[in-house]
């Protein structure tokens, strides 16, 4: 994660909801066997969690159902919550997604 | 945790290198007449052996295989084209995240209405000052209402508004002007491209080039704009290579994301390469698209480093620049193999400052600009303006 996951106040809350950014287009690319995420002049390729995260933003399941959702996908996975918190602030701040509620 | 490929810029591992872009050059007639265009000055060659549209769509179908996943459809003006309906709608079922990049002459309600059925995901529009006087100068032509006009357009039918203003002389002034215009107009994306001298710009280099003093004001005005718009509205400033120490990592390396189709289906790793001496560039008339990027020679000559002679080839920054732009190398300096002159190690760097001096002497500046159309075309190809071409570029 590159954004820091210990801070002790997030942005990021359990209630919020978020929705992919107008224009952006989430994927699989079979080629890459990877998710991208596809917008006017650019691409991002997406490793496996991160496109885990952003699969499920759909501008109606909240954070924290997100989270459960995850935690049932993945059991066992270290530290889970600090890495989806991480990865939403990451792509927030990359305009990436927008807050609906 | 994510890698991050913007602004043209891909990080794709060397192992691995995939097409991720591909730009449809599909035509190089243009109603614009640009003095600015990269188009190479010969394209009159390839204005008779366009693809056909069966062509068209098997290209995309190839390089979709091959993992394209953005498509470009550009020219010329692609509008010239009858069939970009079809090209995008097969973009639209093969997955390609697709832009159409266009001057605007010729997009109507039926046409654009068309291309939201078919799936394009975006429009590039370009806009060339906020007065009409220069956007007419420079394009050669009356367009200034009309891409008002298309930019509305654009926006009413739920597209991201990309704005692309190609930057010289004549509008570097007024960057300013141009963004509130931008936002004005609804845009989501403005790209403020310097120009980059090849094709038609370099033969009218010197009435183009800014100077330094101009390019860091603008960059500065670009930066107080960004800060107060935010998010809204993305701006990105791109820094003309002659102006900075270190040359640019064209195209992303040598055959290792972008994959340009021409209008008459030569296959080329950047849009000026076959400027290059001694290369052969293969067709996909002849050739399949997964030979041209796996195994065709002209796909392997540069790619990597192991080509790289010195000073670039002991150079702690290699792997940042590659040695810059083989076309830049070649047209500068005669070798296209040479460190890209932009670089202040390279050994022929004097070509670089000497052309940000010329472009300050009233004797450049005073030469007529020779705008990019049939006729001129055809005077290079005859050899007719090789005097002027020679005295803007320093061939041995």
């Amino acid at each position: 994660m590159s954004t820091t996951s210990d801070s002790l106040v997030s942005s990021v809350s359990f209630a919020d909801v978020y929705a992919l950014a107008r224009h952006y287009r989430f994927q699989w690319e079979e080629a890459q066997q990877c998710y991208v995420l596809l917008f006017p002049e650019g691409m991002v390729k997406l490793n496996g969690g991160a496109g885990e995260v952003l699969k499920r933003i759909d501008g109606e399941k909240n954070v924290g159902e997100i989270f459960a959702e995850l935690e049932t996908a993945f059991p066992g996975v270290p530290d889970l919550k600090s890495d989806v918190i991480a990865m939403i602030e990451l792509a927030l701040e990359k305009a990436w997604i927008e807050k609906r509620g | 945790m994510a890698t991050s490929i913007q602004n043209n810029g891909v990080a794709a591992s060397k192992t691995n290198t995939q097409p991720l872009w591909l730009l449809a050059e599909v035509t190089y007639r243009c109603p614009l007449h640009c003095a600015f265009c990269y188009n190479p000055t010969d394209y009159d060659k390839h204005t008779q052996n366009e693809l056909s549209t069966e062509q068209w769509l098997g290209a995309l179908r190839d390089a979709r295989k091959l993992g394209a996943l953005q498509l470009g459809i550009s020219g010329g003006e692609p509008l010239l084209r009858d069939d970009i309906e079809d090209i995008v709608g097969e973009a639209g079922q093969l997955g390609y995240y697709s832009n159409l990049i266009t001057s605007g002459v010729g997009l109507t309600e039926k046409r654009i209405a068309e291309f939201k059925r078919g799936g394009l995901d975006h429009i590039q529009l370009s806009m060339h000052d906020i007065t009409e006087e220069i956007n007419n100068f420079i394009t050669n032509t009356r367009t200034f209402e009309l891409k008002k006009k298309v930019a509305a357009m654009i926006k009413g039918h739920g597209y991201p508004m990309v704005l692309n203003v190609v930057i010289h002389r004549y509008n570097i002034g007024h960057i300013k002007e141009i963004l509130e215009m931008a936002e004005a107009l609804g845009a989501d994306y403005v790209e403020l491209a310097n120009t980059q001298y090849y094709g038609w710009s370099l033969v009218n280099r010197s009435q183009l080039m800014p100077t330094k003093e101009q390019i860091d004001q603008a960059e500065a005005i670009t930066n107080e704009f960004r800060k107060k718009i935010g998010n809204k509205m993305k701006i990105y400033f791109v820094v003309p290579d002659y102006f900075s120490d270190r040359p640019k990592k064209c195209m992303n390396g040598w055959g290792e994301v972008f994959m340009i189709v021409t209008a008459n289906g030569d296959v080329l790793p950047c849009h000026s390469a076959r400027v290059l001496p001694n290369m052969q560039f293969p067709n996909l008339k002849e050739n399949g698209l997964k030979w041209v990027w796996e195994d065709s020679p002209a796909f392997n000559k540069y790619r990597g480093d192991s080509w790289l002679k010195e000073p670039c080839r002991t150079c702690p920054e290699k792997e940042k620049d590659l040695g810059g732009c083989r076309c830049q190398a070649f047209l500068l300096t005669g070798d296209a193999e040479s460190a890209d002159p932009v670089c202040s190690l390279s050994p022929n760097h004097h070509v670089i400052t000497a052309a940000i001096d010329n472009a300050k002497k009233p004797f450049f500046q005073e030469q007529p600009i020779i705008f990019r159309n049939d006729k001129n075309s055809r005077k290079i190809i005859d050899g007719e303006l090789k005097d002027r071409v020679a005295d803007f570029h320093a061939l041995p």
